[in-house]
């Protein structure tokens, strides 16, 4: 699918890109930036498609991978995921929201709301009200928003139950070396929020302990100032999901580790054959429960397949990726899961060198590991009481352990 | 994607890894074959009729549905121009998403078919006058991206109405219309320019960002055009949209650096050292100096970089990593690390972000070491990341070693090495010595570990480590005989080319050290020589060589049989090599007399002391491009990119950059600062930060919530650093030229400030809280009547002849004002909005139109002597009104006071002694004069609340310990009242309440009949601070105004029945003030 701004450019620049696309071993691995004779291909890579933007002159990259990636979030927010079936369903509307989003290589609109506004999501039942009616998807009329100074809302919002929640996410970045010292551990945290309000609602979030934030990145909606001052989060919402902040705590602060891991992998062992032990348990968890645990292993080359047993959750070994994955669930504090057994190796291959490292996903609800808290939320410029809500959730981000 | 000739083509390819291998001309074949694609993929050429026929039908869903069959052959790049006859009738469509469609379709074709198209532009031309602003600005966008030289004229026309346009979105667009016709017909240049000029000039943040990007385009190396809009730019920047921000801040870079001085000139030396690891410390206590030393930054670069810095915080990546560009290349050096923070969060995002940004930080860390230490941690690398990734991050961490973080550098990469990864373990390997060779500290450590590393199994890293060590030992190596033999013997079992050409290019250069080892090397090579790679070839001919010369005796004669072998290689180098070396090591063979010169020196030729390599980073050559561009990521000169000038050495003229005060902005100060609010803020949320700001949302103008801002820094700044104080304050006060008055009450305020301090520290306790307690006092009933104003307005309307209030009555007001009038604020500078301005409260403001403060339009010249130089024995003060409001409280008339010193002694510490503590008349101090030379005059700026009335107030004024003077400060009933703005229906309003006992009128002949009104109004304007009311009724003039401390509302109306007579009227709440006001105005009128 193609769609152009300047002047037409055959497809076939594409065909640099594909050369690259085939000299890589793996997706991730094909650079963002391509230089070609003329031109320059800059893509992006989200939900196994990649998204390729032609340029001619000099342009700051990020700004098109920035845009690039806009664009895929627009199309996850209109059509709730993005994957090439779905694209090609809907390539009307995805060139109407290229057509509004982009003028002559310049972003017009990437608001959401406003282009909302403009051109309306589809589903079910407008098109058959659409078809029924003669209607269509496309305002004819340019959205408030865009003219003021708030262009991320737009105006005349009615619910009748008028809610905010707000969603803590903290993801620990760790890397845990062989005898389990932690290398290095950040937290990673956003404050995702679902708001259904009325009016023009102006809302401040303060924090009970606003101290711990290392660094911090901000809607466009929040106000830099009051932030300045007096570490306070007053914003005019947008409407409907948003990411309000992103925050980042790590260097200074002592970041807790929540799982511990206790391996050993053998895969040197005379014979064919390797050993496997590794047992999970947690750690500074401040007494809730460790959900959803996966452990992902990528096992060398050599590895044919793996004879474990577990006392709890199942694994699985794809022999073509090498990729052990165990699912273990929720860890009991009083029987700690455990997986053993022998790795059949290739015979005759060169042993291994060193051991995989495991990366570990986990969730713990109810907690956000850095301790941070909101204190409260208030609303001024309506008059109804709106529902507030928040929840907490710590995930395992890059959480690696070397074997 | 902006400047691009964008030509920007969004493939969507499916890419999972199964589908890799196969020919990427077979996608679009993939695509139809493909059954998850839609319907409307699947059309093909057959139904080109019915679409034609679809077209023509006159039912809107039948047309819908034509056109979006057509898109969808577009959008897979099949050839459809056939159809554009059909598809252009179309465009007149009234359904919009046909139209929509239609426009598409057109925009895609145009070029192709251009007659065709011809047949469309008098839609858009009819479309370009609709009242629908939306209509409008898409008639334009299609029109100008018709790519068709026939219609130039048309669109530049078009251009030109629409940059006039009263909607900003229609301007917006002509702004982004600008470059595609240029890029069309180059010829149009200069008239482009013009209508750029008018566009740059707009406040609109709609606006501004398409504008620059034009401009960027169009004409960037017009640098004029952007002096008078530099401030504006700055401090609207952060409410322009993302986007916009990432061209603005690009372009001011390169503004910033053809305009300003380099701020690290003074300190050149010292960047020299910091490039070297070994001076790190010092270096860091450079910087600390330079700190001290205040980098003399021009007030407009500050700016800059000021009001940047927020936008560090954006959710953008493209934004941050401008700002760290604009840090990078123009901010001084104590500065730049500001921006590391923010970039390292740039690293969790997208891999496409981590990878560019990655790429940035690698190259400002070759520079800037001591910006990226803290952060060493976060570039350590996980399994999963992508190999480029890994490889930046690698870079980045050997750029970043130093002695004290070696050691954990050490460690991972160590790790690192054991990885799966090949490419990556070579470039880990490359980095060990890397950090062996910059730090002399660890190199023996490296090397040791490096050797066990030959031991590998894997042969890929053995290779790797031979041929890091070669470069190692050529610095060090006569310590390292051991590892050289080891080497030697590692011939016989490594087989990666390389490393065996490493391996016997050192047995050649260092084969005196190990004189047994090195000709059986040979042999053996010798013997093998005809199955070796051609890279090692080479090296056994090097090697035969410099044996033969060191060692003739044993290695002739496998020196002749190698070159032999070389002779009637298949490879034209290695044959040519071989003829040349002959020739040198063998003259006798070439000619029968004795070694030629040649041969005489060949032991010099060969075995020269070379220098060792100095591994670099290759990052190191990128500094020539601008941080963060393309230019900068492919290392390459891109198409188009504009070259970063070096600093000037001279800075040009800053005065460019001032623009003419305008009017307005004085009134609007906010007068306080975030101290002093926030104190107060847990009260009510009225009480709060938002009702002094509000004031400044009031008119879009955002320059003064920027204002606002510097007050706020200064503040704090004086808070945290007293040295740094002085300086900060002045270049403030120079920065900001059109806003002079703001500024230069700003001065004393914050000097009061430090006054305060000081007599805190030096004054008994109990003085110190009499103090604290006055200013309390003082600032709360300060804030207090603003917010009356604001929030009285809807009582006013009901009771126009409301009473003056008190201070009293009016904080109890504040609990009945309705929750309507919450403020909500701006996005990023926590001004506020009033309601008013947002659309849906737009009912509200007709219903309750404002009274505004104004700016005074004319500020009178008149001084009056306060001090006489005779009584005081030399010092001799004079007084003007400013007509500025008081930054210390808006019921302050502030008067500019100066002091000039007639006297033959030097005068210190000249300040206000005794004040008068009656009657709600309060004074704010001049900064105390700490000493005044003879001859010499200084500027001070008192605040004084009159009360209303036009007593002079009596103080006294201090000199030195014993020295006291008694004054009074006389006020013109003109100064008492400061001019506000509002609506000419309000006015009448206002005047129909205030009549009776309020109302003073007076009638009186012109000596001299007045033909215009206009001199008429600067007579009345000199005279007292009023601010002229818009009138639709020529032979009426009309003025309002507020007394500082009440605010009760003055209005004069002046009726000129014919040339001669006039009828003034003033209508006041305080008869007194009216009555003295008509008097003055007659005296005035009359002259």
């Amino acid at each position: 699918m193609e769609k152009h701004w300047k002047s037409v450019i055959s497809r076939s620049v594409c065909d640099y890109f594909f050369d690259h696309q085939r000299k890589a071993s793996s997706p991730e691995d094909i650079p963002p930036v391509i230089a070609t004779p003329h031109h320059y291909l800059i893509s992006v890579y989200r939900s196994s498609m990649f998204f390729v933007a032609v340029c001619t002159t000099e342009v700051a990259p990020l700004f098109v991978v920035e845009f690039l990636h806009r664009v895929v979030d627009t199309f996850e927010d209109y059509f709730s995921e993005c994957t090439e079936s779905i694209i090609k369903e809907h390539y009307v509307v995805v060139y109407e929201l290229l057509d509004e989003m982009l003028d002559n290589g310049f972003p017009l609109a990437t608001e959401s709301n406003i282009l909302k506004e403009l051109i309306k999501p589809p589903n079910i039942l407008r098109t058959i009200a659409n078809t029924v009616t003669g209607k269509s998807n496309v305002s004819s009329t340019l959205p408030s928003g865009q003219l003021s100074n708030i262009p991320w809302r737009r105006t005349g919002v009615k619910y009748t139950n008028n809610e905010a929640y707000f969603d803590m996410i903290e993801e620990v970045d760790a890397i845990i070396d062989k005898s389990g010292s932690t290398v290095c551990a950040e937290i990673q945290g956003y404050i995702d929020c679902c708001i259904k309000l009325s009016g023009m609602p102006d809302l401040s979030l303060s924090f009970v302990n606003p101290r711990l934030f290392d660094d911090v990145s901000f809607h466009p909606c929040v106000r830099f100032k009051r932030w300045e001052s007096e570490r306070v989060l007053s914003f005019i919402p947008p409407d409907g999901n948003f990411r309000l902040m992103s925050y980042h705590i790590g260097s200074q602060s002592i970041v807790a580790i929540p799982v511990y891991v206790r391996h050993s992998l053998c895969l040197r062992e005379s014979g064919s054959g390797g050993r496997l032990d590794i047992t999970l348990g947690p750690k500074q968890t401040l007494g809730r429960t460790i959900e959803n645990v996966v452990l992902e292993i990528p096992m060398p080359k050599s590895v044919l397949n793996c004879g474990l047993v577990t006392n709890q959750g199942k694994y699985t070994f794809d022999p073509v990726s090498k990729l052990l994955v165990w699912e273990v669930g929720r860890i009991d504090v009083t029987k700690l899961p455990n997986i053993r057994g022998t790795i059949s190796l290739q015979s005759g291959s060169p042993p291994v060198e060193a051991n995989p490292s495991i990366n570990v996903k986990f969730t713990i609800n109810q907690l956000a590991v850095s301790g941070l808290k909101v204190n409260r939320l208030d609303m001024y410029g309506e008059k109804y009481k709106p529902f507030k809500g928040v929840k907490y959730i710590t995930k395992a981000g890059k959480f690696q352990v070397r074997m | 994607m902006y400047a691009p000739g964008v030509n920007s083509s969004t493939t969507l390819s499916s890419s999972s890894s199964y589908n890799n291998d196969r020919p990427p001309s077979a996608e679009a074949v993939e695509v139809a074959t493909d059954p998850a694609s839609g319907g409307f993929f699947n059309s093909d050429y057959k139904k080109h009729d019915d679409l034609k026929q679809m077209l023509d039908s006159n039912k809107d869903n039948l047309k819908l549905e034509a056109m979006k069959r057509i898109i969808g052959m577009v959008a897979k790049g099949r050839e459809a121009s056939d159809l554009f006859p059909a598809v252009v009738k179309n465009v007149v469509s009234k359904n919009i998403e046909v139209k929509k469609l239609v426009y598409v379709y057109l925009v895609r074709y145009a070029e192709e078919q251009q007659d065709l198209a011809l047949l469309s532009i008098s839609t858009f031309q009819r479309a370009l006058k609709d009242p629908n602003q939306l209509i409008r600005a898409s008639a334009l966008r299609v029109l100008s991206s018709i790519r068709v030289t026939m219609i130039v004229p048309i669109v530049m026309l078009a251009i030109k109405d629409a940059a006039a346009d009263m909607s900003p979105y229609v301007r917006k667009t002509a702004a982004h219309a600008i470059p595609k016709l240029y890029s069309l017909d180059q010829d149009q240049k200069e008239e482009l320019i013009q209508v750029l000029e008018k566009l740059l000039y707009d406040k609109t943040t709609l606006v501004v960002g398409s504008a620059v990007m034009a401009f960027e385009e169009v004409c960037p190396e017009r640098i004029d055009l952007i002096h008078k809009n530099f401030r504006k730019l700055c401090s609207l920047l952060v409410d322009v949209d993302e986007w916009g921000q990432v061209v603005i801040i690009n372009m001011l870079t390169r503004y910033a650096r053809s305009q300003f001085t380099d701020p690290n000139l003074q300190d050149v030396d010292e960047d020299e050292e910091s490039k070297r690891p070994f001076y790190e410390d010092e270096n860091e206590v450079e910087e600390e100096q330079q700190e001290k030393r205040a980098p003399t930054l021009d007030p407009d670069h500050r700016l800059l970089l000021r009001s940047a810095k927020p936008l560090l915080q954006s959710r953008n990546a493209a934004v941050v990593l401008s700002v760290a560009q604009l840090y990078h290349h123009t901010a001084p050096r104590s500065e730049v690390h500001q921006v590391a923070k923010a970039m390292i969060r740039l690293l969790r995002s997208h891999r496409e972000v981590q990878d560019i940004v990655l790429t940035s930080i690698a190259a400002t860390a070759t520079r800037r070491k001591v910006m990226f230490e803290p952060f060493l941690k976060s570039f350590f690398v996980r399994s999963s990341d992508a190999t480029h990734i890994k490889l930046l991050k690698l870079e980045i961490l050997t750029s970043l070693a130093t002695e004290s973080s070696v050691g954990i550098i050490l460690r991972e990469l160590q790790t690192y090495v054991a990885a799966h990864d090949p490419p990556f373990v070579a470039a880990a390997i490359q980095a060990i010595g890397r950090c062996a060779s910059n730090i002399k500290e660890v190199t023996d450590t490296c090397l040791n570990g490096l050797v066990s590393l030959l031991s590998n199994k894997d042969q890929a890293v053995v290779a790797e480590s031979v041929v890091v060590i070669k470069k190692l030992l050529q610095t060090q190596p006569s310590a390292h005989r051991e590892i050289i033999i080891q080497m030697a013997k590692l011939v016989d079992s490594v087989t990666v080319p390389q490393a065996r050409a490493s391996i016997l290019w050192l047995l050649g250069e260092y084969s005196e050290r190990v004189p047994k080892i090195a000709p059986d090397v040979l042999r053996k090579m010798a013997k093998t020589f005809t199955s070796e790679e051609d890279i090692v070839k080479l090296q056994v001919m090097t090697l035969a060589v410099k044996l033969c010369l060191t060692n003739p005796k044993q290695t002739k004669l496998l020196c002749q049989y190698v070159l032999q072998l070389a002779k009637y290689d298949q490879n034209y180098d290695l044959r040519d090599r071989a003829r040349f070396l002959r020739h040198i090591i063998f003259p006798a063979d070439a000619e029968s007399g004795g070694p030629t010169r040649l041969s005489k020196q060949a032991k010099k030729i060969f075995l020269a002391p070379k220098p060792a390599p100095v591994p670099e980073s290759h990052f190191k050559d990128r500094e020539q491009f601008q941080l963060g561009s393309l230019s900068h990521y492919i290392n390459t000169k891109a198409n188009g990119y504009q070259e970063l000038p070096p600093f000037p050495l001279e800075a040009p003229d800053p005065k460019a950059r001032d623009v003419e005060t305008e009017p307005q902005v004085m009134e609007q100060a906010p007068l306080f600062t975030a101290k002093k609010v926030s104190s107060k803020k847990d009260s009510t949320f009225y009480s709060d930060t938002e009702s002094p700001e509000d004031e400044s949302e009031e008119d879009e103008n955002s320059s003064d919530e920027d204002d606002d801002d510097d007050e706020e820094e200064e503040a704090s700044s004086s808070d945290k650093d007293d040295d740094d104080n002085e300086d900060e304050e002045s270049s403030g006060l120079e920065e900001k030229l059109p806003i002079k008055v703001v500024k230069s009450t700003a001065k004393p305020k914050s000097d009061e400030e430090e006054e305060e301090d000081e007599s805190d520290e030096e004054d008994s306790s109990s003085e110190s809280v009499s103090d604290s307690d006055s200013e309390d006092e003082s600032s709360e009933p300060s804030s207090v009547p603003k917010k009356q104003v604001r929030n009285a307005k809807p009582a006013k309307e009901s009771t126009p002849v409301a009473k003056p209030k008190s201070n009293l009555d009016l904080l109890l007001d504040l609990d009945d004002v309705s929750p309507a009038f919450t403020p909500i604020m701006t996005p990023s500078l926590g001004g506020f909005l009033t309601p008013m301005s947002t659309p849906s409260s737009q009912v509200k403001t007709q219903l309750f139109p404002d009274i505004q403060p104004a700016s005074a339009v004319i500020s009178p010249n008149t001084t009056s002597e306060l001090l006489n130089k005779i009584n005081s024995n030399g010092l001799e003060i004079k007084y003007r009104f400013t007509r500025s409001p008081h930054l210390y409280s808006p019921s302050m008339a502030s008067a500019e006071l100066t002091f000039h010193n007639h006297g033959p002694d030097e005068l210190t510490d000249i300040r206000v002694g005794e004040k008068p503590t009656s009657g709600g008349v309060s004074i704010h101090d001049f900064a105390p004069i700490p000493s005044l030379s003879p001859g010499s005059s200084l500027m001070g700026t008192i605040g004084v609340d009159f009360a209303d009335s036009t007593q002079p107030v009596n103080f006294e004024i201090k000199i030195g310990s014993d020295r006291t003077y008694p004054v009074a400060l006389k006020v013109p009933v003109g100064e008492v009242i400061r001019a506000v703005a509002m609506s000419e229906e309000l006015f009448l309003k206002q005047q129909g309440g205030l009549r009776g006992m309020n109302e003073n009128t007076a009638k009186l002949s012109l000596t001299k009949p007045c033909t215009d009104l206009k001199s008429l109004t600067n007579k009345i304007l000199t005279v007292a601070n009023l601010g002229v009311i818009p009138n639709s009724d020529s032979s009426t003039l009309r003025f309002a105004a507020q007394t500082l401390s009440s605010k009760s509302t003055v209005l004069v109306s002046l009726l000129s029945s014919d040339n001669q007579n006039l009828t003034i009227t003033v209508n006041c709440e305080k008869m007194v003030i009216g009555s003295m006001l008509i008097t003055q105005l007659k005296a005035c009128l009359a002259d």
